[in-house]
């Protein structure tokens, strides 16, 4: 849960993913593995280890019209593949606020 | 209201088309992230968890019914149909498009409304007394001194780039509104033995990872010379401050390091170079200026009308007025604060259809006037006792007559996690959980005055540090966890509360604070002992054994 602005380096401890936002309108999105981004966090390409992550963030930032500020976040993956925020933070990106007011649109 | 002159609508339509050329280079690609973000800091747009995030400036809490409309309009045409309030006299709309914020801005501008200068290290917005004009015993009308400030600083070259953000508060009344004591400089409007305005400064308040109190510079500086004397005080900091380490940027660490003494001979030596320059202000100015507010044509009216004798035998409306209507310097009028704290809701948000309705009114109770406190309420500024009565009624239909001003419901809460990109745990969740078990008035009534104030990470934008009772939220591994800190104030007298003990976690949190408020109940003297006068009296260690002594 601490903010990536404070991350200092990358450190994979499991599955991660990019994330973004994307740059005309500020929605979260994912990096997926067809070098775009996408706001479903089922298309997000999964990184293992650490230069994985790093390739994966070097691409996305690179794509600086697509989304900013992406950074990578861990994600769990379930048998059958389905991806979840691995955190709270990722969580509250992904489904909206949690004060059940004026949510979502 | 202030009435701003052609300058200042140029300048905001200027400001909107440059800003709109420079949205536009940055879709395009012509502009990287990089280039273009401290662009946007400047013009109050934030990158948030869940999108951008724009921040309106209103200057010294003074809105129009016109204003107030068009904040409602954004809200509706760009937004998800509501706005909140901030600490500092702002208005922060959580999920603006990048695409669309040039519109927002220009629509904005037709009423001059602008977020020049509401992000990025830079002067930002100049508060003031949300009771400003209004207040009995008041020296004098601080918006005008706010307003002098916030000409001379707005786009001000020297001070665009500052080592960190810089803020300023005034007040003229003995009972501080504004929070000058946790500013980077305070203003405390005075007269001097000779019956001439000025100012008492104050200088290195602040509070996030690293508070401290501000501390009188100078006990008297003449109101012609207030703004040589700020600008002195920024060339030293801006020479200075730190740019190396974010964390040590602001004035206040670096007043805490060189000392008062040596910062103030700093400044001293500093205004003496500049004291007698174009800086000094004529009264002409000051009367320009004063001469820009309108006031109301006040009616004169009785001390109690028989509207007010008739309604005070509605205990719910006695409620509400006791707890929501203060004196005003005119006979017959009242100030009536708005909360902006229902039970279950997240603190300082209005949703669109409130502000038109409150505009409304605005319109027809109080000279067409709104302000904006720190406390993320709003006020009406210009109420007739005789009209208390059907505002109330009209307010509660809106949901904006919880009878909690200052009592502990009235909750000061930063975004939290739930939306901003710094946030380590949640804030609005707690405050809402808080309302909810302190929604019975009577009970609320009971504890009496008592502030509680959260924030979601150490940058205090909830200002937890000076809540009576203050609720910090970090991250312990991976967990959101809460520290509890009691005796903190904001006014006059300002404090820094005292940490009671180890952290909480999210669930436990709202058990902790009636923990907090049996121990007080139990231990004070008598009924009138307020909150803050037992933890003065007993200090912390009573509360931090009811709290840990199950726990």
């Amino acid at each position: 849960m601490t903010s990536p602005l404070e991350q200092k380096k990358i450190k994979i401890a499991g599955p991660s993913i990019v994330t973004a936002n994307r740059t005309w309108d500020g929605i979260v999105v994912y990096r997926t593995a067809a070098r775009s981004w996408s706001a479903d966090l089922s298309e997000a390409a999964i990184v293992r280890n650490s230069d994985e992550a790093k390739a994966l963030l070097a691409e996305s930032v690179a794509d600086d019209v697509g989304a900013i500020g992406p950074y990578i976040a861990p994600v769990q993956v379930g048998a059958d593949g389905k991806i979840e925020p691995g955190n709270l933070r990722e969580q509250i990106r992904r489904t909206g606020v949690t004060i059940g007011q004026s949510a979502q649109a | 209201m202030y009435a701003y002159d052609e300058i200042d609508r140029t300048l905001v339509n200027e400001r909107v088309s440059e800003f709109r050329d420079q949205v536009k280079r940055r879709l395009s690609g012509e502009l990287t992230e990089d280039e273009f973000k401290i662009l946007r800091l400047q013009n109050g747009v934030y990158l948030q968890l869940h999108a951008y995030m724009f921040r309106v400036a209103i200057p010294y809490g003074t809105l129009a019914t016109n204003q107030l409309r068009a904040l409602a309009h954004v809200a509706r045409k760009y937004d998800r149909g509501y706005g909140h309030f901030t600490t500092r006299q702002n208005i922060q709309f959580n999920w603006i498009k990048l695409a669309e914020l040039p519109d927002a801005l220009e629509d904005l501008a037709k009423v001059g409304i602008h977020a020049m200068q509401t992000s990025g290290n830079n002067m930002r917005n100049v508060t003031s007394d949300q009771w400003a004009g209004v207040a009995p015993g008041e020296i004098e009308d601080p918006r005008i001194w706010s307003e002098l400030i916030r000409q001379h600083t707005t786009l001000h070259p020297e001070f665009s780039f500052l080592p960190r953000k810089f803020k300023i508060a005034i007040t003229a009344s003995d009972h501080d509104r504004a929070a000058i004591k946790v500013h980077d400089i305070g203003l405390r409007l005075i007269k001097n033995e000779k019956g001439e305005t000025g100012f008492e400064v104050l200088v290195g308040g602040g509070l996030g990872r690293t508070p401290f109190i501000a501390k009188t510079i100078r006990h008297f500086v003449h109101g012609g010379d207030i703004l040589s004397y700020i600008e002195a005080i920024l060339r030293v900091y801006n020479q200075y401050g730190r740019r190396d380490n974010i964390y040590k940027a602001r004035i206040k660490i670096l007043v805490h390091e060189l000392g008062i003494e040596k910062f103030s001979r700093e400044v001293e030596e500093e205004w003496q170079h500049i004291r007698n320059s174009s800086l000094q202000i004529d009264d002409e100015v000051i009367e320009d200026i004063r001469s820009r507010f309108t006031y109301p044509a006040y009616e004169k009216l009785p001390y109690m009308p028989d509207e007010l004798r008739q309604a005070a035998a509605d205990p719910d409306f006695e409620a509400w007025r006791k707890n929501s209507v203060a004196p005003h310097k005119v006979q017959g009028y009242s100030i009536v604060t708005i909360s902006l704290k229902p039970t279950g809701g997240p603190p300082g948000d209005a949703t669109a259809e409130q502000m038109d309705a409150l505009a409304d009114l605005a319109d027809r109770y109080s000279f067409g006037e709104i302000r904006v406190g720190h406390e993320q309420n709003l006020a009406l500024p210009h109420v007739a006792k005789r009209d208390l009565p059907a505002l109330w009624k009209a307010l509660d239909k809106l949901g904006l007559a919880t009878p909690n001003v200052n009592l502990i419901t009235d909750i000061i809460a930063c975004p939290g996690l739930d939306y901003c990109s710094l946030a380590n745990a949640r804030s609005i969740p707690i405050a809402q959980e808080l309302t909810r078990r302190f929604a019975n008035h009577e009970l609320a009534n009971l504890i009496g005055r008592l502030h509680i104030n959260i924030s979601g990470c150490i940058n205090a934008c909830g200002h937890h540090h000076v809540g009576h009772i203050g609720i910090l939220g970090v991250e312990k591994n991976g967990e959101e966890v809460y520290q509890i800190t009691i005796g903190g104030r904001a006014d006059e007298n300002a404090a820094l509360g005292t940490l009671i003990g180890p952290g909480v976690k999210f669930d436990e949190v709202a058990d902790v604070v009636e923990d907090i408020v049996e121990a007080y109940l139990a231990l004070r003297e008598r009924p009138e002992e307020l909150f803050m006068d037992t933890v003065k009296r007993l200090g912390v260690e009573p509360f931090k054994e009811r709290v840990y002594a199950t726990r």
